[in-house]
């Protein structure tokens, strides 16, 4: 677009020549800055509010770890890796990062399957699509914090509505804030009521684009719903699910709104039973006033994440090439046959040619 | 299938994608295409129906008095008469609800907007403008969508005290004005939404770059920017980690005022599910209004906020 291309300012225009030397407008000059620079013009909020509100606060916090750092009286010493030994030696660090991963296994794996079964329904032909997928959503627009505030509640201990419920079937009430375990379950049910509808309609938009002819042949090899669900569905929207267990993994190890709604102190529980790290963190940071100590457990949930990130990777490539292998070998084998073929059928014209024989090292496969 | 970072949605979800799979479904009228048996429409409605129902059963208790819901554990289906007089409690409590949601707006329209703008701008300029180290900076954006920013509060809380924002709405919105998602999704949508021919008359006619984002790219933009901008109302509406950090209990938005309401009233049940009720039907409204595009939205490869 940027034709317009002005001589060097101040060349001085040539003696022989007449005509007045033509006069480069000052809105010329501006155009071309404009075509240059607009680009980068444009795209400079996302990375300044980035570098400020995302880079920076990252970094800083390992050297707000490294201080000893109080909400009120803010920077003190240096201290070195203290606050890292300090939170390290911390029972309730240790617990809240089990908790964590409790409740993001209950929440992730259980979600992820019923998504599944989900999206494979709403991916049929149902009279009232628009009903049924706008239904499944519903939850998506309550507020994690009303959430935590509607379910603690329906979990209440003595007799909430869970137990209750229980009750009439026999079953004895269970201490949903008692005991730790029937807490994550809890919680994670939070995190499965707003959620799974949402993953559901991002797995049948894969579902979606898989090739009906697929589910036609199968049907007429004989293969029933469920064989088909196993065989051709599952494993056509495997990338998308990979994406779906990505995206909770890095949401999951950081979840907040629901543990700090489940009681009206916020702090996971008496005996910290569904302290999660980042409950931890704000703890320490804002109820504790120790923002180092708070900086320091920020570091270590951040490796965390990132440990869990490359581990996700390496499955997924694990997988991934181990189906590559197996279709490149059985391509490998494929090849393998053919040029054998190719080389029979030229030796044999050869031979028929009676052509001493070459050596056909130049076999080319096509 | 090979599986590269991000536009594995695209791939197997785009919009090209769905409307492959339509016309291939139209075509044919076999096995596959027969409606589903009742089966599948109970489970679904059954679902729906467990989905729906902490949604009325907030609504049953903010509508019964304490005493009430001391006795049914398993609330009556059927609402009490209580619901107004629990709502006008809610406002006499001494927690600004009215003022929460006043705030909870003012931060949710202005993300949105410059969300919005922001993010179509740079879009704009990646999939339409030419400029050295386009594609590594676009690679840069999408890599950063993985990073949890959130980790940083600590830093930023000592940044926004330092800058005297904290309780002030502008921490809250300042952070948010532009999203890596955001840039992404308008790079996605106008790379195959606004062709190239409308760019270059634009130019021809003399326009400025900015002019021709502004009477060109912008109009070009805007079914995906109304759906940027309702995923960005809602992600907004709802945020509550930073703003609970940030804001204190003086200036809330609705989700820490959620949670002062819980932590001064939490023997009141009934006030604190009217006050619930209250911060829900925005976003219910937003959901009859919208839910259609919300669901187009998610299914064209909306990511999780």
């Amino acid at each position: 677009m940027a034709t317009q291309t002005a001589p060097p300012r101040g060349a001085a225009p040539r003696s022989d020549d007449d005509r007045a030397p033509r006069k480069i407008g000052f809105g010329q000059t501006l155009g071309r800055w404009d075509v240059k620079v607009s680009p980068y013009l444009y795209i400079s909020p996302f990375f300044l509010l980035f570098a400020v509100v995302g880079l920076f606060p990252l970094l800083y916090t390992g050297w707000v770890s490294l201080h000893e750092w109080s909400l009120i009286g803010g920077q003190g010493e240096f201290v070195g890796f203290d606050n890292f030994t300090f939170v390290l030696g911390q029972t309730f660090f240790w617990k809240a990062l089990r908790n964590t991963l409790s409740i993001f296994l209950l929440s992730t794996v259980p979600q992820v399957i019923v998504a599944l079964v989900i999206a494979a329904m709403l991916d049929a032909n149902l009279r009232a699509k628009t009903f049924w997928r706008m239904g499944v959503l519903l939850p998506y627009v309550v507020a994690p914090v009303a959430v935590g505030l509607v379910f603690s509640q329906m979990f209440a201990d003595g007799s909430g509505m869970i137990n209750s419920l229980l009750g009439t079937i026999g079953i004895d009430p269970v201490g949903w804030h008692k005991d730790a375990f029937a807490s994550h379950v809890a919680i994670s049910t939070m995190v499965n009521f707003r959620w799974t509808g949402y993953n559901a309609l991002i797995l049948l938009a894969a579902m979606q684009a898989i090739p009906r002819d697929m589910y036609e042949a199968a049907t007429l090899d004989g293969a029933t719903r469920i064989r088909q669900f196993f065989s051709i569905t599952v494993p056509m929207v495997r990338p998308t699910m990979i994406f779906v267990i990505l995206t909770s993994t890095i949401g999951g190890l950081q979840i907040f709104d629901e543990p700090r709604m489940y009681d009206a102190t916020g702090l996971g529980g008496s005996n910290g039973q569904w302290k999660t790290v980042t409950l931890y963190l704000y703890e320490l940071g804002w109820n504790k006033q120790q923002l180092g100590r708070a900086a320091a457990v920020a570091w270590l949930l951040f490796l965390i994440i990132i440990v869990f990130a490359l581990v996700n990777n390496w499955l997924t490539r694990r997988i991934s090439s181990a189906d590559d292998m197996s279709r490149s070998a059985k391509a490998a084998r494929r090849e393998t046959r053919r040029r054998s073929r190719d080389l029979a059928r030229r030796v044999k014209q050869t031979s028929d040619a009676a052509v001493p024989a070459a050596a056909p090292i130049e076999v080319d496969p096509r | 299938m090979s599986a590269p970072s991000v536009p594995v949605i695209a791939q197997t979800a785009g919009k090209g994608a769905a409307r492959a799979a339509q016309r291939r479904r139209n075509k044919t009228n076999g096995g596959a295409d027969r409606r589903p048996g009742w089966v599948t429409y109970v489970v679904l409605g059954v679902f729906i129906l467990i989905s729906a129902y902490p949604l009325y059963f907030t609504f049953l208790l903010s509508s019964s008095t304490s005493a009430e819901v001391a006795q049914n554990p398993v609330p009556s289906l059927i609402p009490g008469g209580e619901f107004l007089t629990n709502l006008q409690r809610v406002f006499d409590a001494d927690i600004d609800l009215v003022r929460a949601t006043g705030n909870s707006l003012i931060v949710a329209v202005i993300t949105s907007l410059s969300v919005v703008f922001f993010s179509t701008l740079a879009g704009y300029s990646f999939s339409k403008l030419r400029f050295r180290g386009r594609g590594p900076l676009l690679v840069f954006v999408i890599a950063t969508m993985a990073v949890p920013t959130q980790l940083g509060v600590v830093p930023l809380y000592i940044v926004m005290r330092e800058l005297g924002l904290t309780g002030n709405l502008l921490a809250v919105i300042l952070p948010a004005m532009v999203t890596a998602f955001g840039v992404f999704w308008m790079t996605q949508y106008l790379d195959s939404a606004l062709p190239y021919e409308l760019i270059e008359a634009a130019r021809v006619d003399g326009a400025s770059m900015f002019r021709t984002f502004w009477s060109v790219a912008l109009p070009a933009a805007r079914p995906a920017a109304a759906m940027l901008a309702l995923f960005t109302f809602i992600t907004s509406w709802t945020n509550f980690f930073w703003p609970s950090i940030v804001l204190g209990t003086q200036n809330p938005t609705l989700p820490v005022a959620l949670k002062l309401l819980q932590a001064g009233f939490f023997q009141d049940l009934p006030l604190i599910m009217a006050g619930v009720v209250l911060s829900i039907i925005p976003l219910l409204l937003l959901f009859v209004v919208a839910g259609r595009q919300l669901v187009a939205g998610i299914m064209a490869g909306a990511v999780k906020g």
